[in-house]
């Protein structure tokens, strides 16, 4: 039951880790690195690293989008220089 | 160039690749990992610390000295980001006029340059980068802080028994402080936890960490050896380790949660500490 649940979400994993670098809006970026931080959690949980599993949630998903929806909201679309 | 860059990519990806397959097996029993240190972390844990939860036991105790550098890097990055982008000038490129909203009724009122700033605290200063007043949001965010920030405090103090301790704990208070800046304003934040208070606890943290590992220096153990804290706990060596843990948890803790609001407060108002997201 486990075995194709974790690949599945590894799938996730690797899509949302592409779309995290190849998407352009910036914004879509930092979303994307949340959900990949997300999914990485749940594939924590599920290999029984709770704590990992924790940390990620909290760090990762939660207060990295944070900060970098923070830095994206100091930038402008176009380049100033 | 770039054939050359993608090439050493693919070179440098698959010799690691094929570095894999000396790995041991995923669980083999046999690895060397598995046959030294972790059948003791795993079989006499509880019986050396008196905590359940393994996981805690490696990090704070066995392997205390990793974690206590670990915090130190989480303090050294809110001190990085601080030299970085910390700016103690007037900002000249923010808008002249000064925009405050009547908190009664709503209004906002924008006070051109040279014009008289309302007195009375019905009003508040708002900033340029304006965010419509939303009622939901701020109360929703009012009624739910306290409960964040009291599942911060059971993690930190909860971490011997279950999941968390104090890297999660403290990332969990930070955010519900980051959570009250993004739902009222970075300035009513500020005025909750300044930069000074969090300067001196992301210190203190680190300070709580080293400090208790250099008691045990000085009650004549190694650095970071807890059980040669008995004597002031008042309890026996294997109840002093647990609860040396617990006071090192709380020093991670509190550096860790200083850190993240810090580190907030600086990248979402470039430095300048006014306004923000």
């Amino acid at each position: 039951m486990s075995w194709p649940m974790d690949m599945l979400i590894l799938v996730f994993v690797i899509i949302s880790g592409i779309g995290a670098i190849t998407v352009r809006d910036l914004l879509g970026a930092a979303i994307l690195f949340g959900a990949y931080s997300f999914l990485m959690c749940i594939l924590w949980a599920i290999m029984g690293a709770v704590d990992v599993a924790f940390t990620e949630a909290s760090v990762g998903a939660g207060v990295s989008t944070v900060l970098f929806v923070a830095a994206v909201f100091r930038t402008t679309r176009r380049t100033r220089d | 160039m770039k054939i050359v860059a993608l090439a050493s990519v693919l070179l440098c990806g698959g010799i690691l690749i094929f570095g894999t397959a000396g790995f041991p097996d995923f669980g083999d029993p046999l690895s060397p990992p598995a046959s030294h240190v972790s059948p003791h972390y795993i079989e006499e844990a509880v019986a050396e610390t008196s905590v359940p939860n393994i996981v805690t036991a490696v990090l704070a105790d066995y392997r205390g000295f990793d974690t206590l550098f670990e915090t130190a890097v989480v303090f050294s990055a809110a001190m990085a980001c601080f030299f970085l982008l910390r700016v103690f000038r007037e900002d000249e490129r923010s808008p002249s006029e000064k925009l405050y909203r009547h908190l009664p009724t709503g209004i906002i009122l924008r006070i051109d340059p040279g014009g008289k700033a309302p007195q009375s605290n019905e009003f508040e200063p708002i900033d340029p980068t304006w965010v419509p007043h939303d009622m939901i949001v701020k109360t929703t965010t009012r009624l739910i802080i306290p409960f964040i920030q009291l599942f911060g405090l059971y993690v930190i103090a909860h971490g011997h028994h279950s999941p968390g301790g104090g890297f999660q704990g403290g990332v969990i208070l930070g955010s519900s402080l980051i959570l009250y800046a993004l739902s009222q304003n970075l300035r009513m934040a500020i005025g909750r936890m300044g930069e000074t208070v969090s300067a001196v606890f992301c210190a203190a943290g680190v300070f709580i960490y080293a400090g208790a590992g250099a008691l045990c220096l000085l009650m004549g153990a190694n650095f970071l050896d807890y059980a040669a804290l008995s004597p002031l706990f008042g309890v026996d060596a294997i109840q002093a380790r647990s609860l040396g843990i617990l006071v090192v948890e709380i020093g991670v803790g509190l550096a860790v949660m200083s850190a993240m609001v810090w580190i907030y407060y600086n990248l979402a108002s470039v430095g300048r500490h006014q306004e923000g997201l």
